[in-house]
């Protein structure tokens, strides 16, 4: 099952995209729905693995083109009514209602649901079967702190591959993030409920754990540090708190979840959404050079491709991979337990690139060497 | 953070129905003292001093004269025996509680009798100015004991004068960059590589020494990543400094490896052996490869600890960095010992003369007390202990061992009691702090606060299976009450003498005072 909408308000710097009024938004910013497409991406790793299968789906953009696209065969369990307005059919006009009532009418026949979406779309998951039946997300949300996902789509092919031979399930949290409160600065998620997950932690992505940046001593000595690096160089910040901690050490008062722009330590341009990004960092009349920072998400790890989708593959490639410049805490970092940062730009190839052990800057004169990788 | 299960945990409903541990009854002395400075009535003494029998006015410089008396507070001496008498008895000392609590800094017992050595007047009233003919006996203590400590470590030769465990890393990371100096290259080798897990001195103390610092985290399976170690290396590599087992208590088997790694990339490895109690006698920094390491005498070797009465610490080195050690170096010459202070490459003092002699002196009789065969079932008690505390400590509901899951640990263990505060809230440090309800306590973590909810525990050779049956009980108890009452931890202590401590005041340097004349500035506002 696929939620249409979900993800849309990412790399138009839109912090998530629930509610029509948001979705319309992304639109008019040129957002380009991409669910279907990292969907089809899970299906294909699940077709690989257990060979030809018919999947339960919801009609047209709802899961039934995903089938398609992967080479599987849909059987179509669940349409939109088009009595209720006509765009239900090319999916602009789903609704959470639909989720939640494709979902009830699929979990009755299936050992596992899949879904593609967010943080929104596992909450009205949650709604509509409970831990009736064992589920895993796809992920193609703006920025997902529920630990329902795959750490990214194929992970999550592989993992519903598994449940074929190894039917070993737990609980996992749904959190709700309150996108409202996100646009006007602040983070704050909570537990909503818990849904039946298989059982593989590695591939499946841990909750977000709140930023432990708060210790002003680390945040300070990152600061230093980047300064130091980028100079009166252009600095483009990703979200989160530990970036946001920096550019208060820099003198700079940033929003904490947009992708901002310093130039030579002095603020330049706010949430930027991909497209402006591409134009700043592409700008022929800037000669200072150009760096970009970004934060893991704490507790899941993931270095791009959650929450920070503006910084798009092509301004990532513009900038190049070695301006490319990660920042933690020691904390956070070591939260982690082992486990890698983690990549998914949507360009598996710029994924590669990236991927090896990369310098995390954790303080002034201090970096971590630490394995990346592709999700 | 994936955690081992714990094996048998007690629900609620069985701990409610289950008996109480035999617990030890236990009340502190709680002593409304006020501070000594608030104590003095003028016009009261302790001391009749003499007169001087010259005019002080012309012995003197003017510099050092006083332009008025010192504020002191004027006390008959039993009063201020009673003022530190009361004040001892709100303290838990190390040899009035099951001290395996303060994890990382291996408390055990240290033998009375080798404080009657340094009492004696032939240790107590020597002076370091005074000529080496007249100190020929503590020389050869002091010689004897690098040569011991030697033979511990694999090392060629060894200085006995950094003060505690982190100048004697100083002053290995100071022999490292007069190493590289002396060969031009310390220009370009301006990285030291360490790992999380190692003691924080080491990653203090090379940004100190001016070097870059990278460090590694550990792999998927808890230990030091190796193909991390292997992307950091390079040109720019000065050294590895390193703790071994970690503080988490995980031995890095690989450890040869790791040398051999940064020796191909033309860096130094130096060992931390702080945390050497597990393997004493058993295995040798030397053996892995290092170029240099590092004891505590205070820790390992029995002597108390810094704030116990000052530490020591000994930096052991191979032979190509011999020139280099602090100096003077003691030496003999087949009839006598001396004091060698030509020593032109030196990095110099690391702290004034030749090191806390008094300490070097216990050391030498604990070890001599032992020997060689003694040394090793030191390390094997510690490991056995930890052990079979471990086993007791994760039958208790909410703690966990985090990393190296199902793996055993060397002679320390850094707990997670993450489970027990999702299920109630109760943070670690209160926890902690309840524990001194019962006569006991323990300590949380290092910086970085990298286990959630931590707790190290380090049983040490000096406890009996009855000390950590009682000490496993007290924890098991108050985690008990975290689930079922979590309000009389959070409000402890109430046995005990200190109440909660507001750690702001002493994280702010605005707010925190150590002196008296800050304390009236900053708290008194005078």
């Amino acid at each position: 099952m696929v939620n249409p909408v979900a993800g849309l308000g990412g790399r138009v710097g839109l912090k998530g995209s629930d509610g029509p009024d948001v979705q319309a938004r992304a639109r008019e910013l040129g957002a380009v729905p991409r669910a279907s497409e990292r969907a089809a991406a899970a299906l294909e790793e699940l077709k690989a693995r257990v060979g030809a299968a018919v999947v339960l789906t919801a009609a047209g953009p709802m899961g039934e083109d995903a089938v398609r696209a992967a080479g599987l065969e849909p059987d179509v369990r669940y349409t939109p009514d088009a009595s209720d307005g006509p765009d239900r059919a090319d999916a602009s006009g789903t609704t959470a209602a639909d989720t939640v009532a494709a979902a009830r009418a699929l979990a009755r026949h299936v050992d596992l649901l899949l879904f593609a979406g967010g943080d929104g779309t596992a909450r009205d998951v949650l709604d509509a079967v409970g831990a009736s039946v064992p589920v895993l997300g796809v992920p193609t949300g703006v920025k997902m702190h529920s630990a329902v996902f795959g750490v990214g789509p194929r992970a999550a092919g592989e993992v519903a591959a598994r449940v074929a031979t190894t039917r070993a399930f737990t609980e996992a949290e749904v959190m709700d993030l309150d996108e409202e409160a996100v646009r006007s600065g602040r983070v704050s998620a909570r537990l909503y409920g818990h849904l039946l997950v298989p059982d593989v932690p590695v591939r499946v992505q841990q909750r977000k754990v709140g930023s432990s940046a708060a210790d002003p001593y680390a945040v300070g000595g990152i600061a230093a540090e980047l300064a130091g690096r980028v100079g009166a160089g252009q600095l483009v910040l990703g979200p989160g708190g530990t970036t946001r901690a920096v550019a208060a050490a820099l003198g700079v008062d940033v929003p904490v979840m947009g992708v901002n722009v310093l130039r030579d330590g002095r603020f330049f341009a706010a949430d930027v959404n991909a497209a402006e990004l591409l134009r700043l960092v592409t700008d022929d009349d800037w000669t200072g050079g150009t760096w970009i920072a970004v934060t893991p998400i704490g507790g899941q790890g993931f270095l791009l491709g959650r929450g920070n989708q503006q910084i798009a593959p092509e301004v990532l490639r513009a900038v190049g991979p070695d301006r490319l410049l990660a920042v933690a805490t020691e904390a956070k970092l070591a939260a982690l337990g082992g486990r890698p940062l983690l990549l998914d730009t949507g360009d598996p190839g710029l994924d590669g690139v990236l991927a090896g052990y990369r310098t995390v800057i954790t303080g002034r004169g201090r970096t971590a060497r630490y394995p990346v990788q592709g999700a | 953070m994936s955690a081992p299960a714990n094996t048998g945990p007690v629900s609620i409903e069985d701990a409610r129905i289950a008996p109480k541990p035999p617990l030890r009854r236990f009340h502190q002395a709680r002593w409304d003292e006020p501070l000594l400075f608030e104590l003095g009535t003028p016009g009261t003494r302790g001391v009749a001093v003499p007169a001087p029998e010259v005019p002080l006015d012309d012995s003197l410089p003017e510099a050092l004269r006083r332009k008025q008396a010192p504020g002191l507070p004027e006390m008959s001496q039993l009063h201020v025996l009673r003022h530190y008498l009361r004040l001892s008895q709100e303290n838990l000392g190390v040899d009035l509680n099951i001290d395996v609590g303060q994890g990382t800094c291996t408390m055990k017992y240290s033998p009375k009798v080798n404080d009657r050595f340094v009492r004696d007047h032939r240790v107590s009233e020597l002076h370091p100015l005074q000529d080496d003919s007249t100190v020929q006996g503590v020389l050869e203590v002091m010689y004897h004991l690098e040569k011991m400590l030697a033979e511990i470590s694999g090392m060629d030769r060894v200085s006995l004068q950094p003060g505690a465990g982190s100048a004697a890393i100083y002053t290995n990371i100071a022999m490292i960059r007069a190493y590289f100096a002396s060969r031009g290259e310390l220009e370009q080798r301006d990285e030291v590589i360490t790992t999380i897990f190692s003691h924080p001195s080491n990653a203090a103390c090379a940004k100190t020494a001016g070097f870059k610092v990278i460090t590694l985290y550990p792999d998927a399976d808890g230990y030091p990543d190796i193909e991390a170690l292997k992307a950091a290396v390079g040109p720019r590599t000065a050294a590895l400094m390193i703790t071994n087992p970690e503080d988490t208590g995980i031995f890095n088997s690989r450890i040869a490896e790791f040398v051999d790694i940064v020796h191909e990339a033309g860096g130094l490895c130096a060992y931390d052996q702080a945390n050497a109690n597990g393997i004493l006698g058993i295995t040798r920094a030397r053996a892995a490869g290092f170029d240099m390491c590092h004891f505590n005498l205070h820790k390992t070797f029995s002597t108390p600890h810094a704030c116990g009465g000052p530490a020591a610490g000994a930096s052991g080195v191979s032979d190509k960095l011999v020139p280099f050690l602090p100096r003077p170096t003691v030496e003999f010459d087949g009839t006598r010992y001396y004091l060698d202070d030509d020593r032109p490459e030196s990095v110099g003092k690391i702290r004034p003369f030749y090191g806390v002699v008094p300490n070097l002196v216990r050391a030498y009789a604990w070890v001599m007390s032992l020997g060689a065969e003694g040394l090793r079932e030191v390390a094997e008690i510690a490991v056995l202990n930890n052990n079979y505390l471990m086993k007791k400590i994760l039958e208790i509901r909410g703690v966990s061992a985090p990393y190296a899951e199902g793996k055993r640990r060397i002679e320390q263990v850094r707990y997670s009691w993450e489970e027990l505060h999702k299920d109630t809230g109760v943070h670690s440090e209160e926890i902690g702090v309840r524990a001194a309800d019962f006569g006991t306590h323990y300590w949380t973590s290092h910086h970085p606060y990298v286990v959630p909810e931590p707790m190290t525990l380090e049983p040490t050779e000096s406890y009996s299976r009855q000390d950590l049956d009682e000490y496993a009980a007290i924890l098991a108890e108050v985690a008990r009450e975290a689930y079922e009452d979590p309000e009389t931890v959070r409000s402890a202590p109430h046995n005990s003498t200190i109440h909660q401590i507001r750690h702001e005041t002493l994280d702010d340097p605005k707010t925190w005072a150590v002196t008296w004349r800050a304390y009236r500035r900053k708290i008194l506002g005078q």
